[in-house]
């Protein structure tokens, strides 16, 4: 028996042609989507309104998610609210008497650069990244007992630009997508004994990702604490 | 193994050794130049401090591929420089070496720090000394030869 084309019916054809229609109208709005969230143009600009509204519960995910890495050691190590910079997983004290200073960069014999250089030392366990420092008192992210401030707090904290050195929305993804400091987060080194330092929770495109879409959501902070 | 031209007390040098060898090492085994000392490796003692771009600079932890274009000086060129110079003057005027292993390493962070504030306040010198430490606990003395190099010196 042999089996050949057969002539669709009158409804078989309004059906294909009715289906055809929905299909060329979800694939141009998966292109045109894949075009918007591929652009990297969109990084660091104003919130470009997105095809589809971000919601407040959109972004406080987001957030969520963002304040997950923020808090993570390898972040909040340098966002203390005392006058020393902290090192580890445990977060402990910077060893060596090392000091904040008037700057967050250390004192004149003791500074960050003393020992971190631009880029990772993995042969000796000492990071680095371009102009290591301690972010300023404006951007801890912790109390003075070291204690963790909660999402709503840095949230607030993050998003008050008398705090967060006169940043809107675009200017905090700028910062979060190029920061040196920020990136080093993601490829921290090795620890002097050979391992690698643990990473945050996200990757850095998550993290972007993340913060972009806090950001479109207008930046909303939790209501709790 | 790779070949790096470095600049020491104003001198090019060239050595050839794997990227990650620290400075201290390249210093002491392949230029001969002892006066910086290994005291812990890790960066905690501050015995191995250079100057490195004119900053105090713990060469234990320094790889050699991240020295770059930076001139190194090192302990042996501190007595042709006018600051160093008054700061082993006064080193000596008020005697603050017990067994000296750490000194070397003093007086580099010593000299950065007058670079800096000229004029240093106590809390000064013990925040920027307090990297460098001295198992004979020379403090006291380290602190007076500061202070005094500090009045020798016209700001």
């Amino acid at each position: 028996m042999m089996v050949g084309h057969v002539a669709p019916s009158g409804a078989a054809r309004k059906f294909s042609a009715m289906h055809f229609g929905k299909i060329v109208l979800l694939f141009a709005s998966l292109v045109a989507l894949a075009a918007w969230t591929s652009n990297p143009r969109r990084e660091g600009q104003q919130s470009a309104p997105p095809t589809v509204a971000t919601t407040r519960t959109d972004g406080l995910a987001a957030w969520q998610q963002v304040y997950s890495v923020l808090t993570h050691p390898r972040c909040i190590n340098c966002h203390t609210a005392t006058n020393y910079p902290q090192q580890g997983d445990d977060r402990h004290r910077h060893f060596a008497n090392v000091l904040r200073g008037p700057e967050g960069k250390g004192v004149p014999a003791l500074q960050c650069v003393t020992c971190h250089q631009t880029a990772n030392a993995d042969s000796t366990g000492v990071p680095g990244a371009h102009d290591w420092h301690l972010a300023p008192f404006s951007m801890k992210w912790q109390d003075l007992n070291d204690k963790i401030l909660s999402s709503t707090e840095i949230c607030r904290s993050l998003t008050d630009r008398s705090k967060n050195d006169n940043r809107d929305g675009a200017a905090l993804l700028k910062h979060n997508t190029e920061e040196p400091l920020v990136l080093w987060a993601f490829q921290p080194g090795r620890r002097s004994d050979g391992s690698m330092r643990t990473l945050p929770p996200l990757t850095h495109e998550e993290f972007v990702t993340a913060t972009r879409t806090w950001v479109e959501a207008g930046t909303p902070c939790p209501q709790t604490r | 193994m790779e070949i790096y031209t470095i600049t020491v007390n104003g001198l090019s040098k060239q050595v050839t050794v794997d990227p990650g060898t620290p400075l201290l090492w390249v210093l002491r085994e392949e230029l001969k130049m002892t006066g910086t000392k290994y005291g812990c490796g890790i960066a905690a003692c501050g015995a191995c401090t250079v100057h490195l771009g004119g900053v105090a600079t713990r060469s234990c932890v320094v790889p050699i591929s991240l020295v770059g274009s930076r001139p190194v000086v090192t302990i042996e060129a501190m007595a042709t420089d006018p600051v160093g110079r008054a700061v082993q003057d006064e080193w000596v005027s008020l005697d603050v070496v017990q067994c000296g292993y750490c000194q070397s390493g003093q007086i580099m962070s010593a000299a950065a720090l007058l670079k800096s504030i000229p004029k240093p306040t106590d809390k000064d010198i013990e925040e920027s000394m307090g990297g460098n430490l001295c198992r004979c606990a020379t403090y006291v003395r380290i602190r007076e030869a500061i202070k005094s190099a500090s009045q020798q010196l016209k700001v």
